[in-house]
C-alpha cells in the first residue's frame, strides 16, 4: 500500500488531475519550507516533490540547479531538510516526495535515511542517477520504511525498458516529457500522448508528467492524456518572487471545473 | 588484467552506470558498439595506421641520463607521450574513439577538456576526419590555458565555457553529458579520461594501453627485464590506467600513481557515486563534492577513475601526492638537466620520481609517464615564477 499512490487515485477519482509542485529545499533559507509546504497545501496540491540540493545535480535545469546552489550556499544538507521536515512532521498532510541524488543518501546511510525520511513525511524518493538496475542498494530499506521508489520513464527508452521501468514503479511513473534536463519549454513533441499511452498500457500505478510544464495550459493539455503533471522551475521561480498567483494559477488548472 | 576483475562495467566494488533514465539506452548502444569494433581487425588497423602515421607513434622510452646521474640511484626512462602529435597522450584516446564515432555514422563530437590537451586533440582529429566538434570547459580553465582554446578555435571547434561552480573539469563533464542527452542521436561524447559511466572507463584504458604495451616491449628490450616502478600522475586516471596497464598482472612491477596534494583524490577521499559511476571522491560527511586546487587544471578533478579506486583498495597501485611547490620544482628540474619541458600534470609525476629514485640502487628502474609537453604551462608558470 502506497500513501503516495493513494492521493493521486483519490484525486483522480474526482475527476481532477493530480498536481505536483516541486521546490527545492533551502532556498531561501530552511526556516521558509513549513510555511511553503502549508500554504502549497492550502492551494489544494496531491503531494510535494522536495527537492535536496546536491553539488553535481546532472539532471537538474538551470532554473533548478541555480536554486540549489542558493540552498547549498545558505547551508542547506540532506540531514538538515529531514530535521526540519520532522519538526513539524505532525502538519503535514500531503505525502512529501524527495528528490535527491544517490551520493548524499549513501553518505547518510541508506538505512538511517530510510527510517528518518519516513517520520518526516516522505512517502516516496526519486533518485535520477539510480538506474532501476542498482536499486537493491536502497530498495529493501525503503520498503521497510513504506516509502515508494520512483522510476523516472524516458522519451529515449525502449518498448522493453519503458515497461520495466513502469511496472518497477512506485506510487506513481514519472514520465518525462523533454529529452533532456528540467526547464521551462514551450513546445512539444506531438509523439508524446502516444508515449503515455503505451506506459499507461502496463500498469494501474498513475503516470504523472513532468519536466518543462510551465503554464496552466501545459498542465491542462498533458492532464488530458494523464493523471497529473509535476511541476518544478515554475513553481522554484515563482517562489523565489514570492509570486503565489502564479502558483495558484497553475494549481487551479489541474482542478475538475477548469479542465473542460 | 584478471578477467575476474572487470565484469559489467565493475571494477570489484567501483565503476557501474549511475546516469539518468535518458542516458541508459545511449550508453548502453555506444557500449555495443566498442563491444563490436574492440576486436575487429579493420578497425584496428586503421586505428594503429593513425597512432603511427599521423600521432607519430612508437615514441620513445628515453634513458633520462642526466637525471639518473645526479640523483644517484635507480635508472631512470621517460615515456615520451609528450612527443605524439598535439603533445600528450591524449591524442591515443582521441582515435580510438573518433574511428568508433565514425563506423557509428555520427557527425558531430563534443568533449570536455580541463587544460585543454583533450579538447585539442579532440578538436584536431575532429578537423582531420571532417566532424563538427564542440569542446566544454570550465570559465577558470579557459582563462589559465587560453592558448588552448585559441588553439581548439583554430582548429574550427566551437569552444563552450561553463560558468557554473567553480568553471572547472567537473562542470565541463556536467555540460558534455547534458549535451549528450539532448542530442545523442547525431552526436558523440568523446571522453578524455578514464572516467565516467560505463562503457567509458574500459573503452579509454582500452585505448590508452598502448602506452604500457610498447613501454614493456622497450624496457624488456633494453634492460632484458622488467622495470621495478611506473610512475605517471592521476587525475581522471587515463594515462596513468595506459601506462600500467600491461603490468598490471606483473606483482613485482611496483604502480605509483602520483595525485596533487590539492586534489588527492584517493590518499584523502572516500567511495561515492559522481558522474555516473562508483569511485573515490573528495566530498564531504554530506556527500557533497569539496573543492580542489591544483596548478595542473588537467588534474583539479574531485574524482578518479574506478580502475584506480580499485588498484587502490586491493593494494596493487600506490597513490601517492605532490604539492604544487614540489611539482614546480620539478618541471624547472626536467627541463634544466634534460632539455625536456613537461606538461605540469606530468611534472607530478616526475615530482615523485625524484624523491623515489634515491632511495633504490642502480639496478632498479623507474618509468615516468610523461604524459604531455609543457608548452601550454610556460605561461601560467611564468606569471607563478615572477609574482
Ligand atoms: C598532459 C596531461 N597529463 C595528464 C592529464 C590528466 O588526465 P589523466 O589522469 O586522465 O591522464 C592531463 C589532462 O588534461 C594532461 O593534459
Amino acid at each position: 500500500m502506497s500513501q503516495l499512490k493513494d492521493a493521486i487515485l483519490a484525486t483522480t477519482a474526482n475527476g481532477d488531475k493530480a498536481f505536483v509542485p516541486y521546490i527545492m529545499a533551502g532556498d531561501g533559507g530552511l526556516e521558509k519550507l513549513q510555511s511553503t509546504i502549508s500554504k502549497l497545501q492550502e492551494l489544494g496540491v496531491t503531494a510535494i516533490e522536495v527537492g535536496i540540493p546536491f553539488t553535481d545535480p546532472v539532471a537538474d535545469g538551470p532554473t533548478i540547479e541555480r536554486a540549489g546552489e542558493r540552498a547549498l550556499a545558505n547551508g542547506t544538507t540532506l540531514r538538515k531538510v529531514i530535521e526540519t521536515l520532522a519538526g513539524f512532521a505532525s502538519e503535514i498532510k500531503v505525502p512529501l516526495v524527495a528528490m535527491t541524488y544517490l551520493n548524499p543518501i549513501l553518505a547518510y546511510g541508506v538505512e538511517q535515511f530510510a527510517q528518518d525520511a519516513s517520520a518526516a513525511g516522505i512517502r516516496g524518493v526519486i533518485i535520477p542517477d539510480m538506474p532501476l538496475e542498482e536499486k537493491d542498494i536502497i530498495h529493501p530499506a525503503l520498503q521497510e520504511a513504506n516509502i515508494a521508489l520512483i522510476q523516472l520513464v524516458s522519451l529515449t527508452s525502449t518498448p522493453e525498458r519503458v515497461e520495466r521501468l513502469t511496472k518497477a514503479s512506485e506510487g506513481f511513473i514519472y514520465a518525462v516529457t523533454v529529452n533532456g534536463i528540467t526547464g521551462a519549454r514551450s513546445s512539444f513533441a506531438n509523439e508524446l500522448e502516444e508515449h503515455f499511452a503505451k506506459i499507461q498500457d502496463y500498469t494501474d500505478t498513475p503516470v504523472l508528467a513532468g519536466f518543462g510544464i510551465s503554464s496552466p495550459d501545459h498542465v491542462k493539455s498533458f492532464g488530458a492524456f494523464c493523471s497529473g503533471v509535476i511541476v518544478g522551475s515554475k513553481i522554484v521561480d515563482s517562489l523565489a518572487n514570492d509570486d503565489w498567483a502564479t502558483i495558484e494559477e497553475l494549481v487551479l488548472a489541474s482542478k475538475v471545473a477548469t479542465v473542460r | 588484467m584478471s578477467q575476474t576483475a572487470i565484469k559489467n562495467g565493475y571494477y570489484g566494488d567501483f565503476g557501474g552506470s549511475f546516469v539518468p533514465e535518458d542516458l541508459q539506452e545511449v550508453l548502453q548502444y555506444i557500449g555495443e558498439q566498442y563491444e563490436k569494433y574492440k576486436n575487429d581487425p579493420e578497425f584496428n588497423e586503421e586505428l594503429e595506421y593513425y597512432l603511427r602515421e599521423y600521432a607519430g607513434r612508437e615514441n620513445p622510452l628515453y634513458l633520462a641520463e642526466n637525471l639518473t646521474k645526479q640523483l644517484g640511484g635507480a635508472k631512470i626512462y621517460l615515456k615520451r607521450e609528450d612527443l605524439n602529435h598535439t603533445g600528450s597522450h591524449k591524442i591515443n584516446n582521441v582515435l580510438g574513439q573518433i574511428l568508433l564515432a565514425k563506423r557509428m555514422g555520427v557527425k558531430r563530437v563534443i568533449a570536455e577538456t580541463g587544460a585543454g590537451q583533450h579538447g585539442v586533440a579532440t578538436a584536431t582529429a575532429c578537423a582531420m576526419f571532417g566532424m563538427e566538434c564542440t569542446i566544454y570547459m570550465g570559465a577558470k580553465d579557459t582563462k589559465r590555458q587560453a592558448l588552448n582554446v585559441f588553439r581548439m578555435e583554430l582548429l574550427g571547434a566551437e569552444v563552450v565555457a561553463v560558468d557554473k561552480g567553480q568553471g572547472l573539469l567537473k562542470e565541463a563533464v556536467d555540460e558534455a553529458f547534458a549535451d549528450l542527452v539532448a542530442n545523442y542521436k547525431n552526436t558523440f561524447y568523446l571522453i578524455g579520461s578514464a572516467v565516467g559511466p560505463t562503457p567509458y572507463p574500459e573503452m579509454v584504458e582500452h585505448f590508452q594501453s598502448i602506452i604500457s604495451k610498447e613501454s614493456r616491449a622497450q624496457h624488456l628490450a633494453k634492460e632484458g627485464k622488467l622495470p621495478t616502478a611506473v610512475v605517471a600522475a592521476v587525475g581522471g586516471g587515463s594515462n596513468a590506467a595506459g601506462a600500467f596497464y600491461h603490468y598490471i598482472n606483473d606483482e613485482e612491477v611496483r604502480l605509483i600513481g602520483v595525485e596533487p596534494a590539492g586534489a588527492a583524490t584517493l590518499s584523502k577521499g572516500s567511495p561515492a557515486v559522481f558522474h555516473g559511476f562508483k569511485s573515490y571522491v573528495l566530498q564531504d560527511e554530506e556527500g557533497n563534492l569539496l573543492d580542489t586546487e591544483s596548478i595542473a587544471a588537467g588534474l583539479d578533478y574531485q574524482g578518479v577513475g574506478p580502475l584506480h579506486a580499485y588498484l587502490h583498495t586491493t593494494g596493487r597501485g600506490e597513490y601517492v601526492t605532490a604539492t604544487n611547490e614540489e611539482v614546480l620544482e620539478a618541471f624547472k628540474t626536467l627541463s634544466r638537466v634534460e632539455g625536456i619541458i613537461p606538461a605540469l600534470e606530468s611534472s607530478h609525476a616526475v615530482a615523485h620520481a625524484l624523491k623515489l629514485a634515491p632511495t633504490l640502487s642502480p639496478e632498479d628502474s623507474i618509468i615516468v609517464n610523461v604524459s604531455g609537453r609543457g608548452d601550454k604551462d610556460v605561461e601560467q608558470v611564468f606569471a607563478m615564477l615572477n609574482k
